[in-house]
């Protein structure tokens, strides 16, 4: 029944033409990364991959908050949630099928941009090599992150309006991206209280930083398993916990 | 036999105002018992609670206190939609969808094979007159087809229990016919329907039994004939007086005069009284018919007399 | 009756989140230690060029160069925690700071300082720091202050007493300059890095300076300086008590007792020093006092 929702999620983003604007848009963008490492000597690849895997992860942000903030409120706003929970479905259900239809939305439009950079790369090198092999480990840590960015935008999305949402939402993405520079400046700073302070909040916030790996990929560095099974876990465990949020909240709220 | 609908005590206060919250009181202590097969009324002006209580049986909202039973099985287990169909009050559905995938969309929540849903679908979008619409995007719809579309899903599943929130609203004469046949076609198949309107003559003509709810109280139940048969009965004197002749002064005030004859109201006991006095007066009597008031007449008095207990309390509170 | 689903989901959250979160934080301290193996070499800039970047701010210039600054501090800060003495990026850093923002006086200050420090303390490069010093002046061309650090750089961590005393006299010459930088100019063509010098030097940053980091440092180059010539004195009369029995005293307090010393003498923060058996005097290593000559020992 989840899966029910979750694919019918899936036709309604496929049916938004703001989607192909997005995904034409982080296309139009790899292929610029083809002409300015056209420009520079030496650095195609360095430039393309970089470019590349920015565009995809930025893009599939913007998709990702905007579609997410409004994934509950606008079935509220537009009481198509009425007759919909008129079947024998669960809110926890209708929720996490929401969800999954925005990760699986995600996931898709992930693939197709990730297409465009493999040709993009194709076109510049006319061949891949074995360490292209942690782009795609990138491009993984990428959906791990955009997963849990929904997850959040899904939770906010159940009692706020998407405008405040996408605050709340690209607030949390930012301060769980800094997390490391607010904990280090805590560090820094000798004042134990504060170090304290900084070092709580460094692991209650969601830890985007661990899902960096662009670097990485550019230059073409091996990225090892178990930090792959480890983020995947940590994902894994923030996404639930989030989610659970949602459910308390979502469950007992009183559909105006 | 198992009662279709069982509403114990069901009360709903929604919380106003942003720091300091004031409850109000949108439905105080319902307590209501629809027998399966029934085509139940539930009547009242905008704002009497109709609605509330049909978001409170099907779980979008919930109760600040008491429940309820829809065949037997408790409001908070979902698994009570299988046998339940809703029609919320001015339906709006996924604008990206045709007619036939939203039906397909709901379709899927049930145990149906494809080929079922692929044959119901067919026959309800038939049964509402949409199927030389069923592959337009929702977007395109009027009130009227939305009105349509959501009463097909309501019924998609065959449920034993279909809940319609103003079932008439936004549709023409003939809609307002087709959904009153398909009313009257769920009550021939033995399956209950619980509907509210503010349009009596709906009621009137459809309904086993109504229930009257105003200001969120029930204000009373039963059959339409017994609704009305609650008020005293009244007859109608039509008169005319000879020349010469006075009115009897008991009757003087309840006396109106349109030309040459006069009509009076009086209550059925004292029928005899008046024409007594009448025939004292020598006048000639046209007619005595029986006044039977209308549902519509039940509900106005009811109305208004909850509109003058609450201007006499508004007027009081600021005292 | 069914139990609510509603009050599950509120037990389910009330359970599970503080659960999951409490698994979350080994699995997080793991994913600490594995991804700086990855992102370590990550110290790189994308961009080196601070025109292009000025391009790319939009107008926003001003507010990419405190971006900037601030990186720039943390990164260095990282480095210090971390006692990574490699600082490779922090002169491109600065770069892009001061190019973004020229005025940014604070960022050429302690940038300067952050890259002069001999590690650990910072990246032990005063050729550049002198740089970038020199390009705030050209920036900044009626700033003296700007002409005390050089002077200073080249003073203390260069070692280059001419070119110390030419910047501290140019300096002089600038509107509202100090005469101390004028007596400092003399003091340093006159008699070079002697420690009267040092200290004079440390005095006036100690002095004019309201940055407590800065004057903190200050402060305790002072102290180290005082125990220096503490230890020098107490080296010589310890020489004198050798002269006159044959051997170096076993303590301070051996000096006092042969009246040679009117007391024991105590280090600016208030410890006694450590005589070593041959002669030599320590700090003690309860002192807070740090010096780069004298090593603390412990007394026997």
């Amino acid at each position: 029944m989840t899966w029910v929702v979750a694919l019918n999620t899936f036709r309604e983003a496929v049916r938004d033409r703001v989607l192909y604007n997005l995904i034409f848009f982080a296309l139009l963008m790899i292929a610029a990364a083809v002409l300015v490492g056209q420009i520079s000597i030496g650095i195609e690849h360095l430039v393309i991959v970089n470019l590349g895997l920015t565009a995809i992860s930025i893009f599939g942000l913007v998709m990702a908050i905007f579609i997410g903030v409004g994934l509950v409120y606008k079935e509220i706003d537009k009481r198509t949630l009425y007759a919909l929970l008129a079947r024998p479905l669960r809110r926890r259900q209708f929720l996490v099928g929401k969800y999954a239809g925005l990760l699986l939305t995600l996931a898709v439009n992930t693939a197709l941009m990730t297409l465009g950079l493999a040709v993009a790369l194709f076109y510049v090198s006319r061949t891949f090599v074995r360490s292209d092999l942690s782009i795609l480990v990138a491009v993984y840590f990428i959906l791990l992150k955009l997963a849990l960015v929904t997850a959040l935008a899904l939770l906010f999305s159940c009692f706020s309006t998407p405008m405040l949402s996408t605050v709340f939402t690209l607030g949390l993405y930012l301060a769980g991206t800094f997390s490391t520079d607010i904990r280090s400046f805590g560090e820094v700073t000798e004042s134990p209280a504060l170090g304290a302070v900084t070092k709580f909040l460094y692991y209650l916030l969601p830890n985007f930083n661990n899902f960096n790996a662009i670097a990485a990929a550019a230059y073409g560095r091996q990225i090892p398993l178990i930090l792959v099974a480890q983020n995947t876990a940590y994902a894994a465990i923030y996404i639930t916990l989030v989610l659970l949020a949602a459910a308390a909240i979502f469950s007992n709220r009183d559909l105006k | 036999m198992q009662a279709a609908i069982e509403i114990d005590g069901l009360t709903k206060d929604y919380y106003l105002g942003f720091w300091r919250k004031r409850p109000r009181r949108a439905l105080d202590g319902l307590t209501l018992t629809i027998e399966e097969g029934e085509v139940f009324g539930f009547l009242g002006p905008n704002g009497a609670g109709k609605t509330t209580t049909l978001k409170l049986l099907m779980g979008l909202i919930f109760p600040t206190s008491g429940g309820a039973r829809i065949l037997g099985r408790a409001i908070e287990d979902v698994s009570m939609h299988h046998d339940v169909g809703y029609l919320p009050e001015q339906p709006y559905f996924y604008d990206y969808l045709t007619a036939r995938e939203l039906l397909d969309y709901f379709a899927r929540f049930f145990r149906l094979s494809a080929e079922e849903r692929r044959r119901r679908i067919g026959s309800v979008l038939d049964l509402v007159g949409l199927s030389s619409a069923a592959d337009v995007q929702l977007r395109r719809y009027s009130k009227g087809m939305l009105q349509r579309i959501g009463m097909a899903q309501a019924i998609l599943h065959q449920p034993r229990v279909v809940f319609l929130d103003e079932p008439m609203s936004g549709l023409d004469p003939v809609g307002r016919r087709e959904a009153r046949d398909i009313i009257l076609d769920l009550k021939r198949q033995g399956r209950t329907v619980f509907f509210s309107t503010h349009i009596l003559p709906d009621a009137e003509m459809l309904c086993d039994r109504v229930a009257v709810l105003v200001g969120g109280k029930l204000q009373g139940v039963g059959s339409p004939e017994q609704i009305v048969s609650i008020e005293v009965e009244s007859l109608e004197v039509l008169f005319e007086l000879p020349a010469g002749s006075a009115l009897p002064p008991a009757l003087e005030d309840a006396a109106t005069q349109t030309g040459a004859r006069y009509r009076i109201q009086v209550p059925e006991a004292q029928l005899y009284d008046a024409l007594e006095g009448l025939r004292a007066a020598r006048a000639r009597i046209i007619s005595v018919s029986q006044l039977k008031p209308t549902l519509e007449d039940f509900f106005l008095r009811l109305v208004g007399g909850e509109q003058r207990k609450h201007a006499v309390e508004i007027s009081g509170g600021g005292l | 009756m069914k139990q609510s689903g509603r009050k599950r989901n509120i037990w389910a959250a009330a359970l599970g989140i503080p659960l999951l979160l409490a698994a979350a934080y080994p699995l997080q301290r793991r994913i600490d230690a594995r991804v700086r193996t990855v992102q370590q070499e990550k110290d790189e800039l994308m961009l080196r060029s601070g025109r292009v970047l000025k391009k790319l701010s939009l107008g926003y210039d001003s507010l990419l160069a405190d971006i900037y600054w601030t990186r720039a501090v943390q990164y260095y800060g990282g480095k210090r925690r971390d006692h990574d003495p490699n600082f490779e990026l922090l002169a491109p850093l600065l770069d892009l700071t001061t190019t973004l923002d020229p005025h940014l006086l604070v960022a050429y200050k302690f940038g300067a300082i952050f890259l002069a420090e001999p590690p650990p303390k910072g990246a032990g490069r005063p050729d550049l720091a002198v740089n970038l010093i020199r390009r705030a002046i050209m920036n900044n061309p009626e700033n003296w202050r700007l002409w005390a650090d050089l002077g200073f750089i080249y003073y203390w961590d260069m070692k280059d007493y001419k070119k110390a005393a030419e910047a501290y006299m140019e300096g002089s010459r600038r509107p509202g300059a100090r005469d101390w930088m004028k007596v400092m100019a003399a003091k340093i063509a006159e008699e070079g890095g002697s420690r009267q010098t040092s200290r004079f030097l440390w005095d006036q940053v100690y002095r004019s300076t309201e940055d407590p980091n800065i004057r903190k440092n200050a402060f305790e180059h002072l102290q180290s300086l005082k125990a220096e010539e503490d230890a020098e004195r107490l080296e010589e009369f310890a020489a004198r008590f050798r002269r006159r029995f044959g051997r170096f005293p076993a303590s301070a307090r051996e000096l006092v007792e042969a009246g040679i010393l009117p007391g024991v003498p105590l280090d600016p923060a208030g410890y006694s020093y450590v005589l070593t058996p041959d002669g030599k005097a320590h700090l003690n290593p309860s002192s807070p006092v740090t010096s780069d000559v004298l090593k603390p020992v412990l007394p026997h």
